[in-house]
């Protein structure tokens, strides 16, 4: 185990090092998903609102969801080139499907009688959307964001192996580094991503409705299980 | 980093104006003289690694499911513990593992079976437990034991939700699994390193193409396994 010893003085010695590549890890996941929420939220939600093309977006998910991260990258390195923008797109095709089926299984599966009820109160559609729909929708839309979140923090160390920066850029340079660096950069990575799910699961339960906590448990981290039965 | 220059595509002479040598978007030439030697050991090392890993994963989710079906306070520690290994990226532990087993087989399949437990358990579970009451209680009317209720009624009962499950997680390791060849030169990981590496189009775009071609033929092939294994599931959704 002296490995790890010798991991721990490393961030030590490098805690400046380490912070900035992990600003950069951070930049990159939140600029991915923003994006990703920018397209999955919207559409999700429409689509859910409508009860239309669940087959579409089912099966469209599933074919996004399938394809390897590194592939996608990789694709990429042959039309976009190195660096940021390539690693961003492979890491907003991962976020999407999580994000867009979350939303659309949310909102579609809000009780009809309670739609119907604000329809007969004279609501108008957008406001059945943005003050019954998407409220009751929250648990399991954001149980989609924050797993979407998880996934894409786990997979941008990947821009190092294609010079996009970030902690990704330690662990392929092990001659430089050392089997610490390395090491000492995984351990940064693995408590990068459980930050990411603690956080943002605090921000899920203060985003819930309060009449809607406890009620139900809030749906625990990972592609949800029911939703995605095609 | 990378050296962006001109590129070096390793092993292959002959004539400078190739398609290879010009580093072309894509050579039929390279990809049908470096099938047997280059892509189809990593595609069988892929395929090798995505199954063991996505076996052992199920056998350990599925007995820990079982468990937790009949002994309902199981539950909750195991989620807690399968939906850290599942947060933990795989990159990272990779790396962390290897002090401890060394750059093996064994480190890669250890960091993707943790991955498969907390979808493959808490779809298992969730499918056995939304089982109507009702079918349960008329199953033991019928006389049936208890064994012979969770055979033929509560199991196949599951299977969407469980089929659900493993369509996820056998994506999720093939993508993972090309990462794996960071560690260990095997698996369709290892082309698309290499790629990288020379910027050699070809291979970069035949390996990737190939990893996303078995992502997809193995989901394919799941959901068909699961309309022939649970037929009413796609015939109620029809309705």
């Amino acid at each position: 185990m002296g490995e790890f010893g010798s991991a721990f003085t490393f961030m030590a010695d490098n805690a400046h090092l380490l912070l900035t590549k992990s600003i950069e890890t951070i930049e990159l996941s939140a600029a991915a998903m923003g994006i990703a929420l920018a397209i999955g939220l919207p559409i999700g939600v429409w689509l859910g609102h409508t009860h239309r093309a669940s087959f579409l977006v089912i099966n469209a998910s599933n074919v996004l969801r399938a394809l390897p991260s590194l592939a996608v990258i990789a694709l990429g390195l042959a039309f976009l080139g190195i660096g940021f923008v390539n690693v961003m797109f492979a890491l907003v095709v991962l976020a999407v499907p999580v994000i867009l089926t979350n939303a659309y299984a949310a909102v579609d599966g809000v009780n009809p009688d309670v739609v119907d009820a604000a329809r007969a109160m004279g609501m108008t559609p957008l406001e059945v959307i943005t003050r019954v729909e998407m409220p009751l929708a929250v648990p399991l839309t954001f149980a989609g964001i924050r797993t979407a979140a998880v996934y894409v923090v786990a997979t941008a160390p990947l821009a190092g192996f294609v010079g996009g920066g970030g902690l990704g850029d330690i662990i392929v340079n092990q001659p430089q580094y050392r089997l610490s660096g390395v090491l000492a950069a995984a351990i940064v990575i693995a408590v990068l991503a459980l930050a990411t799910e603690l956080l943002l699961a605090l921000v899920q339960r203060m985003v819930t409705p309060r009449a809607l906590r406890g009620e139900t448990e809030a749906p625990a981290i990972g592609p949800a299980s029911r939703e995605i039965v095609a | 980093m990378i050296a962006a220059a001109a590129p070096v595509i390793p092993n292959f002479g002959g004539n400078p104006n190739s398609c290879v040598r010009r580093n072309e978007t894509f050579c039929w030439d390279w990809v049908s003289s470096h099938w047997g030697s280059t892509l189809r050991p990593a595609l069988i090392d892929h395929l090798e690694l995505t199954v063991v890993a996505v076996g052992i994963g199920f056998v350990i989710a599925f007995a820990l499911a079982l468990l937790a079906y009949r002994y309902r306070w199981l539950e909750t520690p195991v989620i807690g513990v399968s939906a850290f290994f599942f947060t933990i990226p795989s990159i990272a532990l990779f790396q962390l593992l290897v002090p401890i087993t060394g750059i093996t087989r064994t480190t890669v399949e250890i960091a993707l079976v943790s991955y498969t437990l907390l979808v493959l358990f808490r779809n298992t579970v969730t499918g056995l437990r939304e089982v109507p009451e009702d079918v349960r209680e008329s199953a033991r009317a019928m006389g049936l034991t208890g064994r012979q209720i969770f055979l033929r009624v509560e199991l196949p009962l599951a299977t969407p939700a469980i089929f659900a499950g493993l369509r996820v997680v056998v994506v999720t390791v093939i993508g993972l699994a090309t990462i794996a060849a960071y560690i260990i030169d095997q698996g369709l990981g290892k082309p698309i390193f290499d790629a990288i590496g020379t910027q050699f189009k070809t291979e970069l775009l035949s390996a990737s193409a190939l990893a996303i071609a078995l992502a997809l033929a193995a989901d394919t092939l799941l959901v068909l396994v699961q309309r022939f294994v649970s037929p009413w599931a796609s015939a109620r959704r029809a309705v």
